[in-house]
């Protein structure tokens, strides 16, 4: 696999199985690559821009199109205009950039055109600053643009991760004629970390023949790609199908990983970077006797709310079985924890429903939490009683 | 689509068998659709244009067409080949993804000056500017007709609109853009020409300049752009004769008409 870099030195491998240093950055444009990514549109933002040179190197390589255009709302309308020529097609920024491309990412929802839109988090509102963040959360999940869609969002949590959801993240994208929405932050995005490359075997393939690109009428019937319906109630029709769309997604495509659950009184929620932070924390508690456990959600939409909903305490006799509510079992705490002042804890509290408490502990403008901190939270709210 | 006839004077019959299809046969590429631009309008004619030359180099099944946001945001209801749409002003950046993905294709925006002048500005500068392979159809009516008449960037000085209830003042609201000019000093530039479609003769001229962006496009020259000066009877608060009239005497005095750039 040649032209693969770390911080522009060329490593030439040959052998395809192999461990390779790279940024997460650099891995989510490999994945892209493995996807059978043929177009890249993008604008240089901090922490990202190694994924922009990334592509633009890989795709010089692979006589693919790599544009650095005039703006990021240019980039996203790139990305509109390949992605109707039936291209594999991805732009990447990072926070205030993310912001601009939200007309064009609300125009690929109405259109149902599928691209993979990167967003390395930095510290906001404004400008804020070049620090990571996870402040985008409400963007990226409860819409961003204007009208009623939703985009697939996934919460790498590694390099690794970013090779690996990046190139599936093309596939959905398709499946479901979707932007799909990769969202990392400054910290994923500039780490590196040996990234585990895939066999060709277990790489997916280039994207199937679409019956509804544009390539010209020839021998068929015109096609038109549009997201406005001014007759009296297709709007209404498109606005149900897209829906339709958004629930078969949230029951094939919701992705959690849990750590330590099953015996759990406190339950963390983290995701992306945190998650890995709270983990550290969540085996520190373990070593001084406090069940402490870690729900990450892999999927930010659809939110993993049953993995959540069934950790809970169950309040009373489950439907049929007619038995004693067990409180012993599920979690009694939950502590949220991001690099926000409370953006996903508001989908955990849904989720939650009130049957235990939801604490929440962020860190905001770039502020990491450290593992310490999070042990911290975690005691306070395990109280004396909690350890064996 | 009820077509806006523009018979040409019968004393320039040789002028009109050079252009190919007689006038009144519908071009392969027009639907047969209602029209919903107002009369006098000069969309209609534009859009036949863009038809006839396209059906007389034969690439109607090659064409890729980005339509606006303004009055022909549904100009896909009128022809016969791909289109897709374009948030507004962002129309030359979809069409710069379409071609450099499939340039094999002939791809064209439409554009209004709202389009191209005021909100897309960047879009349409440094699509030009890369030289994109891609052929611009920008009609000018110097007023924003899908909102309700308020001013546009091409708007000439003293020209009552919504938003100029008293005439565009040049100190207030600033001067009437050339686009073209603007464009022409740009490298990636290679034929950029302003019509009019005021007067048969003018839509023949029009139609020339439409065919010949088309041309470049086909040889792989690069950018080309014609401006086609429009009527707005409607938001001009005139009758049809009187808003082509208007675009003699006023509107090309100030855009003048003729090839501004072509190498």
């Amino acid at each position: 696999m040649p032209g693969l870099c770390n911080n522009g030195i060329q490593i030439k491998v040959t052998i395809m199985k192999s461990k390779i240093l790279m940024c997460g950055n650099e891995a989510c444009g490999e994945g892209a690559m493995l996807a059978g990514c043929t177009f890249y549109a993008g604008y240089p933002i901090t922490p990202q821009n190694e994924l922009t040179a990334y592509m633009a190197r890989r795709l010089y390589d692979t006589g693919g199109v790599f544009i650095q255009a005039e703006s990021e709302l240019a980039a996203i309308n790139m990305v509109f205009g390949a992605s109707c020529a039936g291209a594999r097609a991805m732009t990447s920024s990072s926070s205030p950039g993310i912001s601009l491309k939200q007309e064009g990412i609300s125009y690929l929802a109405g259109c149902e055109l599928p691209c993979v839109i990167v967003n390395m988090q930095r510290g906001g509102p404004g400008l804020g600053n070049i620090a990571p963040s996870q402040g985008d959360y409400f963007q990226a999940v409860k819409g961003g643009g204007h009208g009623d869609y939703r985009l697939l969002v996934f919460a790498p949590a590694s390099a690794q991760e970013f090779l690996e959801y990046t190139a599936l993240a093309f596939d959905l994208a398709d499946k479901y004629r979707n932007p799909v929405m990769i969202l990392g932050d400054g910290l994923l995005g500039q780490m590196m970390e040996p990234v585990h490359m895939p066999s060709p075997k277990d790489q997916g393939g280039a994207a199937a023949e679409k019956p509804w690109t544009l390539t010209g009428c020839k021998g068929r019937k015109p096609r038109i790609i549009r997201s406005l319906l001014l007759p009296d109630g297709a709007l209404e029709a498109h606005n149900k199908k897209l829906q339709e769309k958004f629930k078969l997604m949230t029951e094939l495509e919701t992705r959690s990983e849990t750590f330590y659950t099953k015996d759990s009184n406190i339950v963390l929620v983290a995701y992306g970077s945190v998650a890995r932070i709270a983990k550290a924390a969540v085996e520190m508690a373990r070593e001084k006797g406090i069940k402490a456990g870690l729900i990450r959600p892999i999927t930010l939409w659809p939110f993993p709310s049953k993995v959540i909903e069934n950790t809970c305490v169950t309040a009373g006799p489950s439907a049929g079985s007619g038995s004693a509510p067990d409180n012993n079992r599920g979690a009694k705490k939950f502590l949220v924890v991001e690099m926000s002042a409370g953006q996903m804890v508001e989908d955990v509290r849904l989720a939650v429903n009130g049957r235990v408490p939801v604490e929440f502990y962020g860190r905001m403008g770039g502020g990491i939490p450290s593992e310490e901190e999070i042990l911290k939270e975690i005691e306070l709210l395990a109280g004396p009683d909690e350890k064996d | 689509m009820k077509k806006i006839k523009k018979t040409p004077k019968s004393s320039k019959p040789a002028v009109l068998q050079d252009m190919g299809s007689a006038p009144s046969a519908r071009p392969l590429s027009l639907r047969e659709a209602e029209n919903h631009y107002c009369a006098g309008c000069g969309h209609g004619i534009v859009h036949r244009l863009v038809c006839e030359v396209i059906d007389e180099f034969n690439i109607r099944e090659k064409v890729i067409a980005v339509a606006p946001v303004g009055c022909a945001v549904i100009a896909y209801d009128y022809w016969d080949f791909d289109v897709t749409e374009a948030a507004h002003g962002r129309t030359p950046a979809v069409a710069t993804g379409i071609k450099r993905v499939r340039p094999g294709n002939i791809v064209f925006t439409y554009q209004g000056d709202g389009d191209l002048a005021a909100i897309g500005t960047a879009e349409i500068i440094h699509a030009a500017n890369r030289g994109e392979n891609i052929t611009v159809i920008f009609v000018n009516n110097g007023v924003y007709g899908m909102t309700g008449g308020q001013m546009a960037p091409t708007t000439l000085a003293g020209q009552k609109t919504s938003t100029t209830e008293h005439g565009r003042s040049l100190r207030r609201e600033g001067y009437p853009i050339k686009m073209l000019e603007m464009l022409a000093v740009l490298p990636g530039t290679r034929y950029l020409e302003r019509v009019s479609v005021h007067s048969a003769h003018e839509v023949l001229r029009a139609k020339r300049a439409i065919k010949k962006a088309f041309q470049m496009q086909i040889e792989n020259k690069g950018f080309s752009m014609v401006e086609v000066l429009s009527m707005c009877p409607t938001y001009w608060g005139m009758s049809p004769v009187k808003a082509a009239d208007r675009i003699k005497s006023e509107v090309s005095t100030f855009y003048p008409l003729g090839v501004i750039k072509s190498c």
